[in-house]
């Protein structure tokens, strides 16, 4: 693809702190090259802003490979962008064209409150985690290889759940701010695993107890997440999540 | 876990939607195939949907299980009700502060991010429906002891245009807030498998589709004529074989 630079409007959301109002901020960045990241455009903005003297924009990023989830720009209108399957970092500027205006905001949710600019909280995705998104195994030797069979097709639907990075796209995509998506994922990949057995019951119910007290809406099944998700993360695994609940619940078993 | 935290959680309140929404599905091929009956008159002798279809309102009209199974509608009608409007109210508030541009239909169906609104329309609807039909005919059953002609009722009703344009509008949101909630309720459930996702998917959108023209048709046929008046039909019935 043939390389070239542009000249873009950039409306970014910014925000002191989370007490304070935020307003949207204009701004014009010029010479990117096609060939830069969403976030190495951002950068470019960052250096101008500190060599004019202003403050530079807050927003999570870390690997810059887009396997870690820390990357969490709801840009147009969709969360990581608009391209599928893919984070913010590995959104690439060959997406726009020369004059083009995009406007970036933090995800919006009661259970993710910002807390500067496009910086959000989502410890709240730690502690439905602690709740109950664990196994317990005693320490000691490696167990043999192979000594637990798994099928194949269980293998492969767990590990797809566990593809979730926890980046919260879901949340900022759904309509009702429900983190149903990366719930479901935490729950179905151990479900799914004879390792998961011994504390599947309880697992299930309190993770949902954990996410409704976070502030998370319920689900509509809307599969907006799907689409949205950077992993592919499936809605299967919400189907899987609801029978769990119903499983749990009608066993009587806390 | 005790049934109410089961029920209360934000799946247990998806549950209690998706098995309301269940059972409403289920009372609509009912009530479709009841109603469907009148069309009978267009595939026989003069009289012949008349006389089915008056039967077939007549025996659960006067049935007690099925009067008392209309107690059991009833609960479940406002329970779907109820609970949807508070999840409405509910999500709402999970997203204080909302985005300045909006994803539109990039990622969802605009009819699945509008169940809210589509209930409504159906609610609004169901209570004109309930004034037309169901409030009439219990009341004179109540007065009098006998029901009323339930297929002149229908005729008379739909002698009026803007009826069968607000029946139809009805039916229409109906047939999107059927067209998300048939699979969305089997998904819920935890039933929509990868193995059954896509016959529930086909399944939901050909009920969907069907059920409420089928409902469209009878105010439809009746105002343009297309079936006999009651008169007509029940004086037929009389040289009907039985």
């Amino acid at each position: 693809m043939e390389h070239y630079n542009m000249n873009l409007t950039l409306k970014v959301w910014r925000q002191q702190n989370a007490q304070s109002q935020g307003q949207f901020e204009t701004y014009q960045v010029k010479d990117i090259s096609s060939e830069m990241s969403f976030l190495e455009m951002f950068d470019v903005l960052n250096e101008q802003l500190i060599s004019e003297g202003k403050e530079p924009i807050t927003f999570d990023h870390d690997c810059r490979e887009g396997i870690c989830g820390a990357c969490s720009m709801f840009i147009d209108g969709q969360p990581h962008g608009p391209w599928s399957e893919t984070t913010t970092c590995q959104l690439h500027m060959r997406q726009y064209k020369n004059g083009d205006t995009i406007v970036v905001e933090p995800w919006r949710a009661k259970a993710f409150p910002v807390i500067k600019d496009l910086m959000v909280d989502r410890s709240a995705f730690d502690r439905i985690i602690q709740a109950g998104g664990y196994i317990s195994v005693n320490t000691g030797n490696a167990q043999d290889a192979n000594c637990l069979p798994i099928a194949k097709d269980k293998a492969d639907e767990s590990f797809a759940a566990a593809a979730c990075i926890g980046c919260g796209a879901c949340v900022a995509a759904c309509k009702n701010a429900s983190a149903m998506l990366f719930l479901s994922a935490k729950v179905a990949h151990l479900a799914l695993l004879p390792q998961g057995e011994p504390e599947r019951r309880s697992r299930v119910m309190n993770m949902v107890e954990q996410h409704d007290k976070e502030g998370f809406g319920a689900c509509t099944n809307t599969m907006a997440c799907e689409a949205e998700c950077p992993k592919a993360i499936s809605i299967l695994n919400i189907r899987r999540l609801n029978a769990e609940y119903i499983g749990a619940v009608s066993s009587g078993r806390d | 876990m005790n049934w109410k935290q089961a029920f209360t959680s934000s799946i247990g309140k998806k549950l209690v939607m998706a098995l309301t929404g269940v059972f409403l599905i289920l009372f609509l091929i009912v009530h479709c195939y009841v109603n469907a009956l009148v069309f009978l008159e267009w595939f026989g002798p003069l009289g012949r949907g008349y006389k089915a279809y008056e039967g077939a309102a007549h025996f659960l009209g006067s049935n007690p299980l099925t009067r008392i199974a209309e107690i059991g509608l009833l609960a479940g009608i406002i329970l779907h009700i109820v609970q949807g409007l508070m999840l409405f109210f509910d999500n709402k508030t999970k997203r204080p502060v909302d985005y300045n541009v909006h994803p539109g239909n990039k990622s969802s169906k605009w009819y699945s991010r509008s169940m809210g609104l589509l209930g409504t329309l159906i609610l609004l609807f169901l209570v004109l429906h309930l004034y037309h039909f169901w409030v009439p005919n219990r009341y004179q059953q109540l007065v009098t002891g006998h029901e009323k002609d339930l297929y002149l009722l229908m005729e008379l009703t739909f002698k009026d245009l803007w009826v069968v344009i607000v029946y139809i509008l009805g039916c229409i949101s109906l047939a999107y807030h059927l067209l998300h909630g048939f699979w969305s309720a089997f998904q819920t459930l935890g039933l929509s498998t990868k193995k059954y996702t896509g016959l529930l998917r086909c399944v939901g959108t050909v009920y969907s589709i069907v059920i409420p023209l089928i409902f469209i048709a009878m105010p439809l046929s009746f105002y343009l004529g297309l079936l006999p008046d009651a008169e007509t039909a029940r004086a037929a019935t009389q040289t009907l074989a039985h």
